[in-house]
């Protein structure tokens, strides 16, 4: 349902933009013949009721995507190319969002209204508000052109390396990643250091710490054994759905750097009018969102007694 | 002999946002070996905080204490953190009010027993479970070997007190502190939770301090009563005296509110108006604007905690004189004997 839902309206919006992708596909010397044409050709002259018809008996029958308006290069071929760089950006912030937020989320949640709370509570402040484009031109400009620690931009392939490629390789890969890594990060971290201290501040208030504590447990075993078990659980709701989200394209921080991810594929296919690639690109979100709610709920039944598969 | 327990002038003060709140002040009580106090009074008089206070389980970031809480000798206020924990769950244990909260959602029984008993023995897990599921019987949970891997919310409330109960004893604590166990329970549980928690006393011979406040289970169980008011002692003594000579308006009202299946009543009496706030507690003595023995002495200066001339061990707070106190005393228990007889 949602997966219909998603691909209608993705073919009502494309369809209420006044302009014709026919025209940008011709080339710009085409004569009106030529375009009409091309139009033909792309099945662009049909009612997009049967246009979205077409789409769908292709995709359920074929398993494929249609090919690209622009170089009638398989969708799904682009996608393919597209989402390991969006998953190599989306799964290495996450870890680092962990490794940021944990440590400061519990550690100002112990220690209300300290100093490292305060300073805590600036750094969300600013990773809520800035965007996030900015902060990656200016991690950028500062680590990346200034201080030349890092590639100002782009992206290098772990496997599979084109031969005119400068670059490739784990060590590359990771070297030029490290940029929109933080960057990243440092946007999403802000919430979930407030995420964490909220949770582990009133898990902290129920009865059963207290009952852990009247047991004889010391503050180090009440703490991990019995808050932390029971305030961490809905952070994987977090994590599983921020990573569906993001898997469909960071769309800002691909562009800051250069990487050629879904987010990247998604802008430039509504430049160009290019229907099938972006209808590609959002279903592959969409997806992306199921599956990691899907996984969020089994592994709910996992690690949550009080939830059991029936 | 040393009693178990000797609590002296317990004074225990909350930090919050609206002010200083004192929460218990000057209270003095003793606990002998194997014997039963009762702590009754109305919700927020300070009950509940004594004991957490006795167990130094108040938050320490807001709570501060003074006094003394002597345990076999041994101030637990200026105890160290091993030492304590070395005490609580072993020594003292603690039931709370609410089973449904009190347990952690996330762990077996089981697993939550078996740590109760390896905090403070070096028994292996397998023995540890062997103690669990003794416990478990002991406490009346039907089939033990298969509800010990169930979760909390697979039992009832009565069923998970009795395991907070097979909990709190499982390591033969001297003192059990019981926080209106039954609070959260519906009557027929409660009757049930009550002779279990006396049959299993009497059994593991520890002491206990029952918070309440329903007069009756205090009548059933204790052989001390403590009668709070507004963070303050304002009656105690053996439990027959204080049934059968009440010295204090606020213990006579809690005697006349108590419901009876014996007697039809339209409205049972109450004690008109609530708890005063303890941020900014009433002058004189405390319970003088719910008092329908109101003087003028009772606005302007504290009743001391006095000594019975006839009971040494029965002492009491309050302005009224001897006769009046007598007297009204009889009328009441007359009242709530013609009750009972009607």
């Amino acid at each position: 349902m949602l997966f219909l839902a998603v691909t209608f309206v993705t073919y009502v919006i494309f369809f209420l933009v006044p302009a014709n992708p026919a025209r940008l596909a011709a080339g710009q010397s085409a004569t009106p013949e030529k375009v009409h044409e091309v139009e033909q050709f792309l099945g662009l002259d049909q009612p997009f009721y049967v246009q979205y018809y077409r789409f769908l008996k292709r995709l359920v029958l074929e398993g494929s995507l249609g090919q690209s308006f622009l170089n009638r290069r398989p969708v799904n071929q682009e996608i393919y190319q597209a989402a390991p760089v969006t998953a190599s950006l989306v799964f290495g912030a996450m870890l680092l969002v962990l490794c940021i937020s944990l440590p400061i989320g519990i550690l100002s949640a112990l220690r209300p209204r300290s100093l490292l709370d305060r300073a805590a509570m600036v750094y969300v402040l600013i990773g809520i508000s800035l965007p996030s484009f900015w902060i990656g031109l200016m991690l950028s400009y500062a680590i990346g052109y200034r201080l030349g620690l890092t590639p100002v931009a782009g992206y290098c392939e772990v496997f599979s390396v084109p031969e005119a490629s400068p670059c490739g390789g784990v060590f590359d890969w990771g070297y030029h990643m490290l940029l929109p890594w933080f960057t990243l990060a440092i946007v999403i971290a802000g919430t979930y250091v407030r995420f964490i201290r909220s949770e582990v501040l009133e898990t902290m208030t129920h009865d059963y710490v207290r009952t852990a504590r009247a047991k004889g447990g010391s503050e180090k075993r009440v703490m991990t054994a019995h808050v932390m078990r029971n305030a961490l659980l809905p952070l994987v709701t977090l994590i599983g759905l921020d990573i569906g989200l993001l898997l469909g394209g960071a769309i800002f921080i691909e562009a800051v750097f250069g990487l050629p991810g879904l987010g990247t594929t998604a802008v430039n296919s509504i430049f160009q009018y290019d229907l099938p690639v972006l209808q590609g690109v959002v279903i592959f979100g969409a997806i992306a969102i199921i599956i990691f709610t899907l996984i969020v709920d089994l592994l709910y039944a996992w690690i949550d007694p009080r939830i059991r598969l029936t | 002999m040393a009693p178990l327990l000797e609590v002296r002038d317990l004074r225990t003060e909350f930090a919050t946002d609206d002010g200083i709140v004192r929460a218990v002040e000057g209270v003095s009580f003793t606990v002998n070996s194997g014997q039963v106090l009762g702590i009754v009074g109305e919700s927020g008089c300070g009950k509940s905080v004594t004991c957490l206070t006795v167990m130094r389980l108040n938050d320490p970031k807001f709570a501060t204490s003074t006094g003394e809480v002597l345990f076999r000798g041994e101030n637990l206020l200026t105890a160290s953190g091993s030492r304590l924990r070395e005490i609580r769950g072993n020594e003292i244990a603690m039931v709370f009010q609410d089973p449904m909260t009190s347990l952690n959602p996330v762990y077996t029984m089981g697993k939550q027993l078996i740590e109760a008993v390896q905090l403070h023995s070096d028994a292996s897990k397998k023995q540890a479970r062997r103690r669990a599921l003794e416990m478990l019987k002991a406490v009346g949970i039907p089939r033990p070997e298969r509800r010990i891997d169930d979760y909390p919310h697979q039992f009832s409330g009565g069923m998970r007190q009795r395991v907070m109960i097979a909990m709190a004893l499982i390591n033969s604590p001297d003192l059990l502190i019981a926080d209106e166990p039954t609070t959260a329970l519906d009557v027929t549980t409660q009757a049930q939770i009550l002779r279990l928690l006396k049959d299993l006393q009497r059994e593991f011979g520890s002491a206990v301090i029952m918070i309440t406040h329903d007069l009756g289970v205090v009548a059933e169980t204790a052989d001390d009563v403590m009668v709070m008011y507004a963070a303050k002692v304002v009656e105690q003594g053996p439990v027959e005296s204080i049934f059968n000579q009440p010295r204090h308006p606020y213990t006579w009202g809690l005697m006349g509110s108590l419901p009876r299946l014996d007697a039809i009543v339209e409205r049972l009496d109450q004690i008109p108006g609530q708890p005063p706030s303890l941020l900014r507690p009433p002058s004189g003595c405390r319970f003088h604007p719910r008092c329908s023995y109101v003087m003028a002495q009772c606005i302007d200066r504290e009743p001391a905690l006095l000594q019975l001339a006839e009971d040494e061990t029965h002492r009491q707070a309050c302005h009224l004189d001897e006769d009046t106190k007598s007297r009204e005393a009889a009328a009441l228990l007359s009242k709530i004997a013609a009750g009972a007889a009607s």
